[in-house]
């Protein structure tokens, strides 16, 4: 019975796998999936290209670990120092900027730091440090982490100073602003996550549009000469599409809550 | 509150429907653990008869270890396996890591102990009651073996089940092994942590009755099929 069962069982899952030929491991960014956008492009990549990818849906941190272990033919991600330090050391053969997006400032619909009425992102963040609210970091060193810390240090004023109001969860970014919902906290957030998650509670946007939120998104192919296994060939006609223009009408025609989220600037 | 009762509606349709994407990542849910636990049952019950038909310098040392690694930390393994079948890890050639060969794996490993202990427990006292028999019939010890599985067999299926639930429950191991690959990895636990984490709750919990259906019929498949529970006291 039970073999019966198994066999069966297997059949099925071996057609579902080996119906497509190329396969490509892409190690990708959680707020490229979170934000709904990989469902928007993927499909159509994998249609016009006869190739099957599979998505690691991780942090940025990561997403470079698991790059540099081969275990990907290739990543998006959005941190460009660690991406240059990862060209540097060889482990990618080239950085192509894709596309961009904004972070913003998500916090209680209240505003009871007044964020809101602040004068740039460097002004919000005194506010912040200084008002008894709630912060929920993601604590994971993904991309939106490294640029939290970033506008901490610009500052000069260390985090967790706050104190127990100053909440790491480690967590992805849907799982983090899940946190700030229950704990009614301020939360460092990219614009398209936070527009396609489900659960906002008494939250919403703050703050937003300074130069500083610029949130750029690249695509590092993995170097052949690292890991000989990786399917360049393959990575190359990804990149290829991801900078034609129809990835660009795609990318640009991507509206959540009639708000454009992405914009292409691959060159 | 109001979500549970979203879920609930939720799952209903979602069953109803045969929607074929929940159907494909629940069969992959149930191919990856019975498979495990298979293996593991292959391992765990020869095991445990020999610890129990025989004695020797480590026997108590084993059988102590076994119980402790009943609680072995999922994600514990998930990451040691994870190196090991990383490209860069000793045995990465094979190219086993995002598939379900390797959660497979993972999941035999967190199995295993638990089932042999269990296993392990029940024969010790079945071993009490049959030892001057089958030492006076003078078998082998190939055929106390023998005897004893058979005739623990219950136990056997109730240590079976414990890994099955065990197994099919499990989110930290295979996250990390499987990658939660869409089409190729997903299963029910990676896919509520999914949908936890886009916030869509309703639908996560959707997925969540799914499982405990089921973990559920596959525990009455088993009595049924063992005809255990019936008629009268024994």
């Amino acid at each position: 019975m039970i073999r019966a069962l198994l066999i069966g069982l297997m059949l099925v899952l071996l057609q579902v796998t080996s119906a497509m030929a190329g396969k490509v491991r892409l190690a990708v960014t959680s707020s490229f999936h979170n934000s709904g956008l990989s469902d928007h492009l993927i499909p159509h990549i994998e249609a016009d290209l006869e190739i099957d990818i599979q998505l690691i849906v991780v942090g940025t941190g990561q997403a470079i670990k698991l790059g540099e272990n081969g275990d990907v033919d290739a990543i998006l991600v959005h941190s460009k120092p660690d991406e240059e330090e990862f060209v540097k050391t060889g482990f990618a053969k080239h950085r192509r900027e894709i596309m961009f997006n904004e972070y913003v400032i998500v916090g209680p619909s209240s505003d009871p730091a007044q964020i809101a009425s602040a004068k740039n992102l460097l002004d919000t963040f005194h506010k912040l440090s200084k008002a008894k609210v709630n912060f929920v970091s993601r604590g994971d060193f993904s991309g939106t982490h490294k640029k939290e810390i970033e506008i901490w240090r610009k500052i000069i004023f260390d985090p967790k100073d706050i104190g127990s109001r100053y909440i790491s969860v480690g967590s992805s970014m849907g799982k983090a602003i899940n946190i700030a919902v229950a704990f009614d906290a301020y939360i460092l957030s990219d614009k398209a996550t936070w527009l396609n998650h489900k659960n906002k509670g008494n939250l919403a946007i703050q703050f937003e549009g300074d130069q500083l939120l610029h949130n750029q998104y690249s695509f590092l192919p993995i170097n052949k000469k690292r890991h000989s296994h990786v399917e360049s060939k393959l990575v190359e006609k990804i990149e290829e599409w991801l900078t034609s223009e129809k990835a660009k009408n795609l990318i640009n025609s991507y509206i959540i809550e009639n708000t454009r989220v992405f914009t292409f600037n691959a060159n | 509150m109001n979500e549970i009762l979203q879920g609930l509606i939720q799952a209903f349709w979602l069953v109803l429907s045969f929607d074929s994407e929940l159907i494909t990542i629940s069969l992959r849910s149930l191919y990856v653990t019975v498979t495990a636990l298979v293996i593991s049952a292959l391992i765990a019950f020869p095991l445990a008869a020999f610890l129990v038909v025989t004695r020797f310098t480590f026997r108590r040392a084993i059988v102590v270890t076994l119980n402790a690694l009943m609680g072995l930390p999922p994600v514990v393994v998930g990451l040691i396996v994870y190196i090991l079948f990383s490209r860069s890890g000793p045995l990465g050639v094979l190219g086993l890591l995002y598939t379900t060969s390797a959660m497979i794996i993972a999941q035999v490993i967190i199995i295993t102990p638990l089932i042999t202990s269990i296993a392990h427990q029940s024969m010790q006292e079945l071993w009490s009651d049959y030892r001057n028999l089958l030492i006076s019939i003078n078998i082998s010890k190939m055929q106390r073996v023998g005897t004893l599985m058979w005739d623990s067999k219950r136990a056997l299926i109730t240590a079976c089940l414990a890994g099955f639930g065990r197994g099919i429950g499990e989110v930290g191991a295979i996250m990390i092994v499987g990658g939660n690959i869409d089409n190729a990895t997903r299963v029910l636990t990676t896919a509520i942590s999914l949908e936890t984490s886009r916030g869509d709750f309703a639908l996560a919990l959707a997925l969540g009755f799914v499982l405990i259906s089921l973990a559920m019929s596959v525990s009455f498949a088993t009595h049924w099929f063992g005809k255990t529970e019936r008629g009268d006291l024994r």
